[in-house]
């Protein structure tokens, strides 16, 4: 049988791979400007990762607090980032997010309201103002609700579900195609397209604990990286402090900061509020990292609960309060772990939530060094420095999905000459796929995924030192090498996608060890025990792959042009309490 | 038949392996753990024993409707359906009203054409000049229309797509709801009460209310959705005046 007879192709204009919040925004900016888009996604359309985003959107309406402003807005970024993130994009982000959200709401989005009739906003970690547009709980869900409405309107755009892109084409240099699967069949896709948005999220199943589904296997990543493209900051991993610890079948899953927004306070087996020890005056509402590293120590220090964590408790507010505002939490423990919130306080620990690097992209248009080529949302990289603020990667994926459809559209509408895919390329990426059905003696993928997990898990977690990330490179490196076999035929054949997923995991966990030991010093999300001090010089990392190797070097971060410095004389408070005297 | 309650080692599940509808039932034995689900023995068995069992999930928390299944005879999702309050043998097999495709999984492909076709004939339309000023108050009821996850079992169950297959006549429970947000949207300016009437079947459901009772967002789907929907119908649409307006402007 000749591969002629096992793949189908299609044509279209831009390729938006995954529809999370990212790809369906792209999607829609790309499809506004006419052209023929593909929408492809690993799941069924609406069940992307973003729907557990809960906690809301950060964008200076300043609905609730007047004195918000896109500058408050930029310099909170920047401080949480630890000043690692590229200043283009945090002051872009500052900029557009509002409209972005009043977007939303104009495509039917039921944002919670003002007593006068206007967006609600609440107050989140980091954020110097009550910022956070939301809806309860369930922030994510009605984004992805509203996004995906507004895409199904526009006839000029063909939706693959249950379909994942395996492999890039280029001609010459820029973008010409993509090689894809569908699930049900097994059968390949070839698509035919003039630029290709990557929107895959983020790589937490790399780790074992994450709040992560089975889909973020980093596949954006390892395509980019694979078809020429850099990668930056990969060593900055976000565990999000609080995931759910008990029972284990929900240990990772994920428990909103809107919890600690709405005012819940942590507790250790002793019943020491000990924020107060780690961050006296942001306290629950201090960054990610620095929750997440004082819920580490807790635990680790022997002050952790039964289960392996610490509380975390609302119950001090009115029960009718928590479940308006937190009614998913209330019911999610309720039905997962047979504990009412509004009276029982809540075990949690760190999970692996977010990852802060990606490919390197232009902040105009999106678009990487590999022409044609672009990403956004998780997938990219510059907004977040070392370390996410929680609701900006809400808006994140607005601002620059939006930036990235439009820039795929337009560098595709400016395109003339015809694209190629190499016949002989395509051959060998579609054998190379179905490789793994032919291995005669080789290991499960699930035992090899397992493997990889528990590496990553325990030797490149909050806490990082020089030998273990030693450790868990040559594991890794012998997974690399490791010939993988499945059963079965092509049809709906999970094992057979691990495979395939395990190849790109492989190469993020790679991606992250390396960076990880290439930073000797702690900021951010990356704490090395044997370098805790911050670095002299801010830098950034950046990988890309050479004859078939992993490079990486050095760069100093952008520096901030005066004009803006003056922003960030002040650190980020509590500014509304302040403000109130309480 | 085993016992209700938990402390044991192994649970027992027979599974429906096979693909477009032929297949049989495979017996497994799973070590049970604590606060065990459905979807937790699935995987793994997946990841243990049978590397190609199909199964379709994401979330694995309740809140994406990916896992729909049903479970010992009852459409549930596999995520949060609890292992320590089933009879054994526990029964996983796909949801049957609609196609198969393998194993446990459904060909739901159905909803998104469904939904696309309610968007492009019907969809939100806010007037130009709105300013979407709106109170609480005004927005909580499309809320709860709103919490649809998309799960598909209400469709699962309801007798005019199950048994009767009408799915090209009639959207179904889940898409009445998607409907019903629709029409409370407050800055909303279109009435698609005909439609619903001509080319959405509303006249198939006859209220037996077995959709609310698996909705797992306990969304009152006939009470809150339904019910008022076919209320603006008889009002609308077989108020006599009305009726006779509509010859006039032969609308
Ligand atoms: S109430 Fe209507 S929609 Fe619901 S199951 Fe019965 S017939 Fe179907
Ligand atoms: S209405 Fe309820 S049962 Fe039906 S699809 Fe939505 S969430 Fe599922
Ligand atoms: S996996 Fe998301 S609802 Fe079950």
């Amino acid at each position: 049988m000749s591969v002629g007879d096992k793949y189908e192709t299609h044509s279209v204009d831009v390729l938006v791979v995954g529809a999370g919040g990212a790809g369906l925004r792209a999607a829609i900016e790309a499809a506004k400007e006419g052209v023929e888009v593909g929408v492809v996604c690993k799941s069924l359309l609406g069940k992307a990762h973003t729907v557990m985003a809960e906690g809301g959107i950060a964008a200076a309406l300043g609905n609730v607090d007047p004195e918000d402003n896109w500058k408050e807005h930029f310099r909170d970024t920047m401080y949480g980032g630890k000043f690692l993130n590229d200043w283009r994009f945090a002051l872009k982000h500052a900029q557009l997010a509002p409209e972005c959200v009043k977007e939303l709401q104009e495509w039917g989005a039921l944002f919670d309201r003002t007593p006068d009739g206007r967006i609600m906003q609440r107050a989140f970690g980091g954020h110097s103002w009550r910022r956070l547009v939301h809806v309860g709980d369930r922030t994510g869900l009605e984004m992805i609700r509203t996004l995906q409405d507004k895409l199904l309107s526009f006839p000029n755009v063909k939706i693959f579900q249950e379909c994942t892109v395996i492999h890039l084409f280029k001609d010459g240099n820029a973008i010409s195609g993509a090689l894809a699967y569908i699930r049900e069949t097994g059968r390949f896709i070839v698509f035919k397209t003039k630029a290709v948005l990557l929107a895959t999220g983020g790589l937490g199943k790399i780790y074992k604990i994450t709040s992560n589904s089975w889909e973020y296997t980093g596949s954006g990543y390892a395509l980019a990286i694979l078809a020429g493209a850099e990668l930056k900051d990969m060593e900055f991993i976000q565990f999000h402090p609080t995931g759910m610890v008990w029972p284990p079948s929900v240990q990772g899953v994920l428990v909103t900061e809107a919890v600690r927004g709405e005012g819940g306070r942590l507790y250790n087996a002793k019943g020491e509020r000990f924020m107060q020890k780690y961050d006296p005056v942001r306290l629950e509402l201090s960054t990610r990292d620095l929750v997440a590293r004082s819920i580490y120590t807790e635990i680790k220090e022997g002050r952790g609960t039964e289960h392996g964590g610490v509380y975390l408790d609302v119950s001090h507010l009115p029960a009718e309060q928590v479940k308006k505002k937190l009614p998913g939490m209330y019911k999610q423990f309720l039905e997962f772990a047979g504990i009412d919130i509004t009276r029982q306080p809540m075990e949690v620990a760190p999970t692996t939530h977010y990852t802060m690097g990606g490919v390197v992209v232009d902040p105009d248009t999106q678009m990487s060094r590999v022409p044609g080529l672009f990403a956004a949302g998780e997938t990219a990289v510059g907004l977040h420095g070392a370390n996410r603020l929680g609701g900006n990667s809400l808006s994140d994926l607005l601002v620059f999905g939006k930036l990235a459809g439009k820039g795929a559209a337009e560098y595709a509408s400016s395109l003339t000459k015809d694209l190629k895919i190499d016949k002989d390329e395509l051959e060998r990426a579609i054998k190379e796929a179905l490789k793994p059905f032919e291995t005669k003696d080789g290991t499960s993928p699930y035992e090899i995924h397992e493997k990889m997990k528990e590496t990553m898990q325990n030797y490149v977690g909050i806490f990082r030192e020089e030998k273990d990330l030693q450790k868990a490179l040559s594991i890794i490196e012998e997974l690399k090498n490791t010939k993988v076999k499945v059963n079965g035929n092509i049809m709906y054949n999970p094992a057979w996608h691990l495979a395939l997923d395990l190849k790109f995991m492989l190469i993020c966990a790679e991606a992250v060890i390396r960076c990880a030991l290439g930073r000797k010093d702690s900021i951010g999300a990356h704490s090395r025990l044997d370098y805790p001090d911050p670095p002299k010089e801010k830098y950034n990392h950046y990988v890309w792959i050479e004859n078939g190797e992993l490079k990486m070097r050095k760069e100093p971060t952008p520096e901030v042009p005066d004009e803006l410095k003056a922003l960030l004389n002040t650190p980020p408070s509590r500014k509304w309490e302040e403000r109130s005297g309480s | 038949m085993g016992s209700k309650n938990g402390n044991r080692k192994e649970v027992t599940f027979v599974i429906f392996r096979g693909d477009k509808g032929r297949g049989e039932f495979k017996e497994y034995r799973v070590p049970y753990q604590e606060g065990m689900v459905v979807l937790d023995a699935i995987l793994w068995i997946q990841g243990n024993l049978e590397g190609d069992l199909a199964v379709r999930w994401n979330c694995k928390a309740a809140k994406c409707g990916s896992c729909a299944a049903e479970v010992n005879g009852k459409p549930s999702l596999m995520c949060k359906t609890r292992v320590d309050e089933l009879k054994e043998p526990i029964k996983v097999e796909p949801m049957k009203a609609y196609p198969h495709i393998k194993d446990i999984v459904a060909d739901t492909s159905w909803n998104m054409r469904t939904r696309r076709k309610i968007i492009t004939k019907v969809g939100f339309r806010p007037s130009l000049k709105s300013t979407f000023l709106m109170k609480e108050e005004d927005v909580e009821r499309g809320r709860e229309f709103r919490k649809c996850i998309e799960c598909g079992l209400c469709i699962d169950v309801c007798h005019v797509l199950r048994e009767h297959q009408l799915f090209d006549k009639f959207i179904g429970p889940a898409y009445l709801v998607f409907s019903a947000y629709l029409e409370t949207h407050p800055e909303d300016t279109i009435n698609r009460i005909a439609w619903l009437k001509e080319e959405g079947g509303l006249m198939y459901c006859n209220i037996t209310k077995c959709c609310t009772e698996v909705c797992p967002e306990e969304i009152h789907i006939t009470d809150n959705a339904i019910i008022p929907l076919k209320e603006r119908l008889a009002d609308e649409y077989f108020d006599p005046i009305k009726m006779l307006f509509r010859k006039i402007l032969n609308k």
